[in-house]
């Protein structure tokens, strides 16, 4: 799939991130081709959320730049979609499940600013597609989180982007809904679509993923899953060896903050 | 529709400032004042009225995303801390000019917004303590002021300490087209912006990625408020014009559950308690507004609290009522089939009869207690009781229950002995209780599941579809648990 043509999907050059002060994030190199299903992988604090969150505008960039498709982020955002962690939202919120679908077609208001009828048939296809059409007017918080994953996705099916970037779309979902999910992923992935998946689970990254990211304050290794995926690797990115960096990193940042040491 | 009308009634009452003071008849009874107050003849009570209305609707409608985003504490914060600008707005005119007064609440809002995102971006304090914190210096900052501007001969008869607590009677012209200006200006934008602003509630960071102007809309609608607790300050009062925006949209977050509804009916509710507000403040002859408007807003609360449809306390506590007395009803109706059962008589005939002493032996209590079952059973229609009360007879739509609960019964007894591998003597317990709660669709699920068995794990007969519905479709009002 990969084509030397096409600039990467995406793309980060010397990325620094710091969350809270400390670095989380620390020069990071990546590039993902177009048409990939891709795995980003690492330990708790690895900066995994903090990359996506970064490269979407989400979180200040210390240093480096990000670009998708070749350009910044602001000329192609209708390409990119963005699947944020269950927990970022408030599933009390009194919406319902196609109103939350339907936020994926927020990006293409005119200026009355109301999603129309094809809005709605999108949105109502989407949920078609992750099976669950039948909810469609339930408030959300009636769901199980199976299920409030398949409304993100079907969420961002609706968005009719190039590119996803998914935090911990496995997170608390049930086997079948994982099941479900990533036959859509692959199903994705075939339409020519781009996916960058943060992943926790690495007993499945090898079969779900055709490339790996590992990810450790920076990346330790990026490539085809049956390159990356290897011992070596594996401990590299999660047996610590980079602490040394990272207080080292967040004593340099204190320093500049003017906080005494 | 209601807003627009007040607009129209205001325009042809001409701006009667001087009449400022609604209530000042004194020696009326409450019910003269009553009648006066409904005759709307009163062009001061009228402008009060008005003004109140529009400031319950205003801050109803902007107190929805107030609390769907938690920000309530910001709404306080922000009530409390114009109150030093109020007074330098005053000094500064030397007279209650509202645009001054406007103009010096948004700068005091501004400063302490300004002082909390500073706070907020530079010590590790938490959100409560800044807003806390800002609260209450700039509020107190402003009673000193205030305190001040009272001792100066221009002063004393300002008018100014109505901003404590709000005086809805001593709104002028001026006051309530501001506040119409206001009002209208909150309708149009979240008419307008309805979806962008869902975007922002619901989450923030989603709608930065698709593009949305994030910072301006929560500026928007953060000036909107601003702009809501200022003109409403007079009407209602420093210290309790937040809960004009958390009041009315807390009671209305008990109700509903979708955005628009809520919107809607917490604007509603604000217009209600603002109006009872008033009318309170009337009554008592010029009692305060704020208080009166937030005691209305706070018996709606309770009652949506005590009764609303869904989560109401008095609500589940009469449905969980109501479902024991169908599960006891149903339990009786068991039980006599039971009896017929052992006769060798069950779905033989409709025509045979229970005595009550074989039903209160079957369900192990006194005769007394099955006589109060039976009579229930009766009630509903379900049974029904020979002449001298001592034997019992199903109706054709209690045998059908009756068929129905058993069946549920045994189902569920045979599922669990299956599929879940419990033993046979352990599920009976689990049995009385999901037979109330099964759905028709879950039974026929049971059914098609265990491939339509025809006896229980005990050996006793399942009744069977047709002999359930063959009678005709006649259920309890409510249906056999399936709510």
């Amino acid at each position: 799939m990969t084509n030397n043509e096409m600039p990467p999907a995406l793309e980060l050059h010397d990325v620094s991130v710091s969350y809270h002060k400390k670095p989380v994030l620390y020069g990071v190199d990546m590039a993902l081709p177009a048409g990939s299903l891709a795995g980003l992988i690492g330990p708790n604090g690895a900066g995994k959320s903090t990359l996506i969150k970064a490269a979407m505008g989400l979180l200040p960039v210390h240093s480096g730049w990000v670009k998708f498709f070749g350009e910044p982020l602001e000329g192609v955002r209708k390409r990119v979609g963005y699947v944020p962690q269950r927990e970022e939202v408030d599933w009390d919120f009194p919406v319902s499940v196609m109103d939350v679908v339907l936020m994926g077609r927020y990006g293409h208001l005119g200026w009355l600013r109301r999603p129309g009828k094809a809005d709605r048939r999108v949105a109502e296809e989407s949920l078609e597609k992750v099976g669950m059409l039948p909810f469609r007017d339930r408030q959300i918080s009636n769901l199980s989180g199976g299920q409030q994953q398949r409304v993100f996705l079907a969420r961002a099916l609706a968005q009719d982007s190039d590119l996803y970037l998914m935090d911990e779309p496995f997170a608390g979902v049930d086997a079948a809904t994982e099941k479900a999910i990533i036959t859509l992923l692959k199903e994705w992935r075939e339409k020519g679509k781009t996916i960058l998946v943060v992943h926790h689970d690495l007993t499945t990254a090898r079969d779900y993923y055709d490339r790996l990211v590992l990810l450790n304050m920076r990346v330790v290794a990026s490539g085809p899953t049956a390159d990356v995926f290897t011992m070596e690797l594996l401990q590299k990115t999660y047996g610590g060896r980079l602490t040394i960096l990272s207080d080292v990193a967040a004593e340099a940042q204190r320093a500049e903050d003017g906080v005494k040491i | 529709m209601r807003f627009l009308i007040l607009i129209a009634l205001l325009l042809l009452t001409e701006g009667s400032a001087n009449a400022s003071r609604i209530g000042d008849v004194g020696e009326v009874d409450a019910w003269g004042q009553a009648v006066r107050f409904f005759s709307f003849q009163d062009a001061s009570l009228r402008l009060a009225l008005a003004g109140a209305l529009l400031v319950g609707l205003n801050c109803g409608l902007l107190g929805g995303y107030v609390v769907v985003r938690r920000m309530a504490l910001v709404g306080d914060m922000l009530s409390h801390a114009v109150l030093p600008g109020i007074v330098l707005g005053f000094l500064w005119a030397q007279t209650k000019d509202p645009v001054a007064i406007l103009i010096g609440a948004l700068l005091a809002g501004a400063a302490a917004t300004g002082v909390s995102s500073l706070l907020a971006r530079t010590t590790r304090l938490k959100p409560d303590a800044i807003q806390g914190l800002v609260l209450a210096s700039f509020y107190g900052v402003g009673i000193c002021l205030l305190g001040l501007v009272q001792n100066l001969p221009t002063g004393a008869k300002s008018g100014l300490d109505k901003f404590l607590f709000g005086q809805a009677a001593g709104l002028s012209g001026n006051d309530v087209m501001m506040m119409a200006v206001a009002t209208g200006l909150s309708l149009v934008l979240v008419g307008w912006l309805y979806h962008d602003l869902l975007a922002l509630s619901f989450h923030r960071g989603f709608g930065q990625t698709l593009g949305l102007k994030m910072g301006l809309l929560h500026g928007v609608i953060m000036l909107l408020t601003a702009f809501a607790i200022i003109v409403a300050m007079q009407a209602v009062g420093v210290v309790l014009v937040s809960a004009m925006l958390i009041i009315p949209a807390a009671t209305a977050y008990l109700l509903t559950d979708r955005m628009h509804r809520l919107l809607g009916l917490s604007a509603v509710l604000g217009m209600a308690a603002a109006g009872v507000g008033a009318f309170g403040s009337f009554l008592g002859n010029n009692l305060p507004t704020g208080p009166l408007m937030v005691l209305a807003g706070a018996l709606f609360f309770a009652a949506a609290f005590l009764f609303s449809p869904r989560h109401g306390w008095v609500t589940r506590v009469l449905r969980q009522r109501r479902r024991r007395a169908r599960a006891e009803r149903e339990n009786t109706l068991k039980a006599m089939h039971r009896v017929l059962e052992d006769h060798g008589l069950a779905g033989v005939s409709v025509r045979e009869g229970v005595t009550l002493a074989e039903l209160s032996a079957q369900r192990r209590e006194s005769v007394g207690e099955s006589g109060e079952r039976v009579r229930d059973l009766v009630r509903a229609g379900l049974a029904t009781v020979s002449q001298d009360g001592h034997i019992l007879f199903f109706t054709p739509a209690g045998e059908q229950r009756a068929r129905a609960i058993v069946r549920n019964h045994r189902l569920w007894e045979l599922y669990l002995t299956h599929a879940a591998s419990f033993s046979p003597d352990h599920v009976h317990d689990q049995a009385e209780e999901i037979e109330h709660v099964l759905g028709e669709e879950t039974v026929r699920q049971l059914s098609r599941r265990l491939d339509f068995p025809e006896v229980d794990p005990h050996g006793r007969p399942i009744p069977t579809v047709d002999a359930i519905h063959g009678v005709g479709a006649a259920t309890e009002k409510g249906g056999l648990g399936y709510q």
